[in-house]
């Protein structure tokens, strides 16, 4: 292997370091939120660091290939998309921050109920998987995983956009949900942003291993 | 971009039995900087050689096929013409060490038996080493000898002493691979102006060089034109991994 190959392993051994961390980020989002743990939510917060630590490190690394190696071809394509999935990741960590942060803000338990009836337990579910995936597309290079993206993350958008109507049916039928239901439009809104961050880390799987960009492709869903 | 100036059709070298160059297709635009590029021995040097019929001064070198320069073949044209249309910069800048600045841009006048009035001449050499961007620096020692310049400034003095002949076109075989990187960067600087009056097909191994300065690139590899593409394309996602292998270092 030549050095560039060297550094671009080294590259993406850590690219999949950040994702393991980030997808462990949402998993415990989600516990702390299903058992109300807000331990679990402040550890959370507290690892967000790490996450950030590792969006400079790697912007850090891209940098110095790009300085010394003036990568091309598909090498220039895989530290582009890097920088691009690095920065998704780093929003995705966020948004795990986000909801625990929701959970150490509330006054009370949230009310289970709702997650169920605002489907927002299987979107939670359906977010985490699809991240997952998305860093085996990329693992294993494999586009077709990164496709099928595109259409499990309409999944999330339609729970989103039915979200309103529902959160509003909680709250006509108990007004004392008010402040939970809020809260958990406010977590369905962020789990919709998961999968958006998600569909463009598989565009930009694609775009590294076919070198086709679908970025504002309408279509893209339908491309499978 | 227009109109094509040098075209190959089925064009193939030997140096005897040897056949270094196979088969080559091309078309060269009009003002186009052509970068030709590959691993030693791929004969991209001989094909640049065989464009202006230098390939065939070699003993036991032939070829086949048709060099078209604006739609004429070159081996049906008086090869000194050809020259005269299609100048050549070498690896290592080569003016003649015991004639003067001014003597060395007119050389090629000289040397063909062009007799021109003083004030021409004067014309030429300021013209010549105007466009190399040479002027400035030199017009105060135009009797001073080439050989007294720096290793940049030979080059480009070179570079005038073709361009002085008014050719169309100027090959380059590795023109700065002797230059430190302050002159290769002038040289560089250079193709970007040249191009504006001539075409320019350069030779080089530095890879980063043709994707700096030429708008098509062209990939040999074992005396075949793998690849021949717009640069940009060429260098984000090659068509052939033959190229992509050889542009990123994984050649084997």
């Amino acid at each position: 292997m030549t050095q560039l190959e060297n550094e671009i392993q080294a590259v993406k051994v850590e690219v999949v370091s950040m994702w393991n961390l980030v997808e462990s980020q949402l998993q415990k989002s989600r516990t702390a939120l299903l058992h109300f743990d807000r331990d679990l939510a402040r550890e959370v917060v507290l690892k967000e660091k790490r996450v950030n630590a590792f969006e400079l490190k790697l912007d850090r690394d891209c940098e110095d290939i790009f300085a010394l190696y003036c990568p091309v071809a598909i090498d220039l394509r895989f530290l582009l998309a890097v920088l691009k999935i690095n920065n998704n990741l780093e929003r995705i960590g966020d948004i795990a921050e986000g909801i625990c942060k929701y959970i150490i803000e509330a006054v009370n338990d949230f009310d289970q109920s709702l997650f169920t009836k605002t489907d927002m337990t299987r979107m939670f579910d359906d977010s985490i998987k699809i991240l997952a995936d998305t860093r085996i597309a990329f693992e294993k290079e494999d586009t077709i995983l990164a496709r099928s993206i595109f259409k499990r993350d309409e999944v999330l958008d339609n729970i989103n956009t039915n979200a309103m109507a529902r959160v509003s049916e909680c709250i006509k039928a108990d007004m004392n949900v008010v402040e939970d239901a809020l809260y958990i439009l406010s977590i369905i809104r962020k789990l919709e942003r998961v999968g958006d961050q998600s569909k463009n880390i598989a565009e930009e799987i694609i775009f590294y291993i076919e070198a086709k960009v679908l970025k504002h492709n309408q279509d893209v869903g339908t491309k499978i | 971009m227009e109109s094509t100036i040098v075209k190959s059709v089925d064009y193939n070298a030997y140096f005897g039995d040897n056949h270094v160059v196979k088969n080559v297709n091309i078309e060269i635009p009009r003002n186009c900087v052509v970068a030709v590029m590959g691993p030693s021995g791929c004969g991209k040097t001989t094909f640049l050689r065989g464009i202006n019929r230098m390939h065939e001064l070699i003993p036991g070198a032939t070829a086949k096929g048709k060099i078209m320069l604006n739609g004429e073949d070159v081996m049906e044209m008086h090869p000194i013409f050809v020259r005269l249309k299609i100048g050549m910069v070498f690896q290592r800048p080569n003016p003649f060490p015991n004639l003067s600045i001014y003597d060395n841009v007119i050389a090629g006048y000289k040397l063909n038996g062009i007799k021109l009035p003083k004030a021409e001449k004067d014309k030429i050499v300021e013209l010549s080493l105007t466009r190399v961007a040479l002027w400035n620096e030199v017009k105060d020692s135009l009797n001073k000898k080439g050989s007294f310049l720096s290793g940049g400034q030979q080059q480009r003095l070179c570079i005038a002493r073709a361009v002085a002949m008014e050719p169309e076109v100027l090959l380059f075989d590795e023109p700065t691979s002797a230059l430190d990187p302050i002159s290769t960067s002038t040289v560089e600087e250079l193709f970007h102006e040249l191009k504006k009056n001539y075409t320019l097909i350069i030779v080089t191994h530095n890879m980063q060089q043709a994707a700096r300065v030429s708008d098509k690139t062209a990939f040999f590899y074992v005396g075949e034109l793998v690849e021949y593409d717009d640069t940009k394309q060429m260098f984000t996602n090659p068509a052939d991994i033959r190229t992509q292998n050889y542009i990123t270092g994984r050649f084997s």
